[in-house]
């Protein structure tokens, strides 16, 4: 260790702008304004796209007006429905991270400020398109009218919980809802969304596959396994690259961000890059329906970057005042995405205050049923699946040594 | 009937089962169009089209999880990992995901995958090209592990393995691709041709999971052996004068544990034989289990013949490798115990 030398090499290590205490620091950002980006066609090569991994599509103004050629002409039905959906979205993560306070359950994540992305995704995708989701995507199994009840029995393991028992809380599965069961290592369900849309492919089904992870684990081999057999395959699937600048404590720099966009991590693959302002429900909703529709006409995947921000902590363990400043959520220059569409709705005279603070009362309302009645049930404390439960599903057939073990067991 | 070498009668149940069924397809490295490097998928391209034999990117984590994904979809996909020794980047795919999904969706999604990987030394493949990782896999609540020691039980074996609803990794000795080895390099090598268990029928057939078979009957001592230790054992005990009894697992998990007590009971006396290292190997479970059913009418304390603890060494093979000199040492050792 020589620090003197004038030729020494110095280790880069990345650090945000701004950590507890300071002001929020988002200087030197700057986004084309909303509706200044064209809407290329669908057909058009990943080539011909790749300035789009540097943009940011963004269609709502500040004021809420809808704007340019992404703007996606939705009803004002589909739009209520939207907000509805992130205000149910929000009720239950209110509700559920409470629970976690008070005892009723071990863990749990909420998706605040991210709800947007799932939420209109679900929308735009067809009801029996198949979803590879991570851990914040409850807005997809919310959107497709996944009894709450049944998301609250999983999280409190709780005796009707689907999944018996053996998941960590919020880690859902549902196949008759299309939602692949959420893994805890990351970027695992990359790869596999992309085998699935291969299947489907191979047998000359018309579904297609979506998969969501966060910015910090495009770090994971699996999300370039996954990028890699998606473009040689021509693979009929969405990754979505969620990009909401915090995985637990690590800054997006941590993954690559400060030097490049996520989205462009998809340029080298010859994949459509998209990068979108994931605050803005009509942009994420228009961004999705271009990608499906490129999927669908069998041109093969797109790589959507969802540029957003993780208002909460990461989980129900993580204590974000302890390193980034507590304002920064707030102060996020893009908004909050139920506040957005609200007021564009509200512009267009589809939508009250008064109707805001019912449609609030009424998804809160029925999170409360949901809650009673799972709680009725069981929470985690007085969970009561049989012990011979565990060594259900390990094979279809329960083999000799399981056999003896749950034997043992129960002794 | 025709007599077949083991490569030959894998690709015959790949033949077989994408005959039958339109869901089997398989990818690997160099598997399409050349048809694998050691030739198992030759010809498979040509008869069902890329679509359902293709070259895949030089990715076992991608290959893993794409294979992964199709058998969630439904499909039965089976997939080469050139060398098991290259499995490593899938080995996360496989270890939390194939392994976990069953159970973790309380049996809602499912994958029927078969993982096929040359493993073994005996080739001069130095670290690289000879690791037998099959502990790997048997410690992973989930999978299923089977290594066949002939052609006739791979072919069967196979067919069981794509069949199963389970992902099963399924490891094929490449020292015997072509011929059966017993250990002795200072001999003539003996084709496939010339054994009885190259006789494969073209048509499906299966050998169930889970059952060991009985190849050599004896009195004084049980040998557990599996893959190309199966010849090397049949060697030893020929040689030794001994009245060794011989069993070929075929399959780790679920392991045959009804026809390997009831050997160990007879005999009294148990040498296990396994090309991999040993600290923490697969001997070890044998062992274990063999003394929890088996203690009271074991004669002697149990040997394992293995490979060192060491990295597979390219020059020295033939000092790693067990030979039947060392597995007649052993069973000499049990025998003169007690």
């Amino acid at each position: 260790m020589s620090p003197s030398r004038s030729n020494a090499l110095s280790l880069h290590v990345p650090a945000p702008r701004a950590r507890p205490g300071d002001k929020p620091d988002f200087s030197g950002w700057s986004f084309p304004a909303p509706g200044a980006t064209p809407r290329p066609n669908v057909d058009a090569s990943g080539v011909e796209l790749r300035d789009y991994a540097y943009g940011l599509i963004r269609v709502l103004d500040m004021d809420g007006a809808a704007l340019g050629p992404w703007a996606p002409h939705l009803s004002p039905e589909l739009m209520r429905m939207g907000l509805q959906y992130m205000l149910l979205t929000r009720a239950f993560d209110e509700r559920m991270h409470r629970a976690q306070r008070q005892g009723k359950t071990s863990f749990y994540m909420q998706c605040l400020g991210e709800e947007a992305i799932a939420v209109a995704q679900a929308l735009a995708l067809n009801r029996d398109d198949m979803c590879f989701p991570s851990y914040r995507q409850q807005g997809l199994l919310i959107t497709r009218e996944y009894p709450l009840v049944d998301m609250m029995n999983q999280i409190y393991s709780n005796a009707a919980d689907p999944l018996k028992g053996r998941q960590l809380p919020i880690m859902y599965s549902s196949k008759q809802y299309g939602f692949f069961t959420i893994s805890g290592n990351l970027a695992t369900q990359v790869p596999q969304a992309v085998g699935w849309a291969m299947a489907s492919a191979y047998a000359g089904d018309v579904r297609i596959a979506a998969t969501w992870l966060g910015e910090g684990s495009t770090a994971e081999g699996d999300f370039h396994s996954a990028m890699t057999f998606a473009s040689v395959y021509r693979a009929p699937v969405l990754i979505n690259v969620v990009n909401n600048q915090w995985a637990i404590s690590s800054f997006q720099g941590i993954a690559g961000g400060e030097q490049t966009t996520f989205a462009a991590r998809a340029v080298g693959y010859g994949i459509p890059p998209l990068r979108v302002d994931g605050n803005d429900f009509l942009a994420v909703y228009a961004v999705t329906q271009w990608a499906i529709e490129r999927a669908r006409s069998n041109l093969g995947p797109t790589l959507i970057e969802h540029f957003s921000y993780r208002s909460g902590p990461h989980s129900t363990s993580d204590d974000p005042s302890r390193y980034r400043p507590a304002d920064e959520g707030r102060s996020w220059p893009l908004g909050d995405p139920i506040e957005r569409l609200k007021r564009h709705l509200i512009v267009l005279g589809e939508w009250s205050e008064e109707q805001h603070q019912t449609s609030q009362e009424e998804a809160a309302e029925k999170v409360r049923a949901a809650g009673r009645e799972a709680e009725r049930i069981g929470t985690l404390s007085d969970t009561a699946h049989p012990r011979e439960s565990m060594f259900d599903d390990v094979y279809k057939e329960l083999p000799w040594h399981l056999r003896a073990q749950r034997e043992e067991q129960g002794r | 009937m025709t007599s077949m070498t083991m490569i030959q009668a894998l690709n015959s149940a790949l033949d077989n089962m994408m005959a039958r069924d339109p869901n089997v397809m398989t990818f690997g490295e160099d598997v399409g169009y050349f048809g694998g490097v050691f030739r198992v998928t030759e010809h498979l391209q040509e008869k069902y089209g890329a679509r359902r034999c293709f070259d895949a990117p030089i990715n076992e984590g991608g290959i893993a999880g794409a294979a992964i994904g199709m058998a969630v979809y439904g499909l039965r996909p089976v997939v080469e990992v050139q060398f098991a020794d290259y499995m490593y980047p899938a080995y996360d795919q496989l270890v939390s995901e194939a392994a976990r999904i069953r159970y973790r969706s309380a049996g809602e999604f499912t994958v029927p995958l078969t993982v096929r990987m040359p493993y073994g030394g005996g080739i001069y493949g130095g670290q690289t090209h000879s690791q037998s990782p099959e502990a790997l896999f048997t410690h992973v609540a989930g999978l299923k592990t089977v290594i066949p020691s002939t052609p006739y039980d791979a072919k069967g074996l196979l067919i069981s393995a794509i069949e199963d609803d389970d992902p099963v990794i399924f490891l094929e000795p490449k020292r015997i691709y072509n011929g059966p080895f017993d250990g002795r390099r200072d001999r003539p090598v003996s084709p496939w041709s010339k054994h009885g268990a190259s006789e494969v029928p073209d048509q499906h057939y299966r050998i169930p999971l889970g059952k060991a078979k009985l190849v050599r009957q004896g009195a004084e001592v049980t040998i557990l052996a599996y893959g190309t230790m199966v010849h090397v054992a049949l060697a030893a005990a020929e040689e030794s004068g001994l009245d060794a009894e011989v069993i070929d697992l075929r399959t780790l998990v679920p392991v045959d544990i009804e026809t390997i007590v009831a050997s160990v009971n007879k005999t009294g006396r148990c040498v296990i034989v396994h090309e991999a290292t040993r600290t923490s190997g697969y001997g070890a479970e044998l062992a274990a289990l063999v003394q929890e059913h088996c203690f009271y009418r074991l004669e002697a304390p149990i040997e394992r013949v293995t490979g060192y603890d060491t990295p597979y060494p390219h020059a020295l093979e033939w000092e790693y490798f067990p030979t039947p000199p060392r597995l007649i040492k052993a069973m000499r050792r049990v025998m003169e115990a007690a």
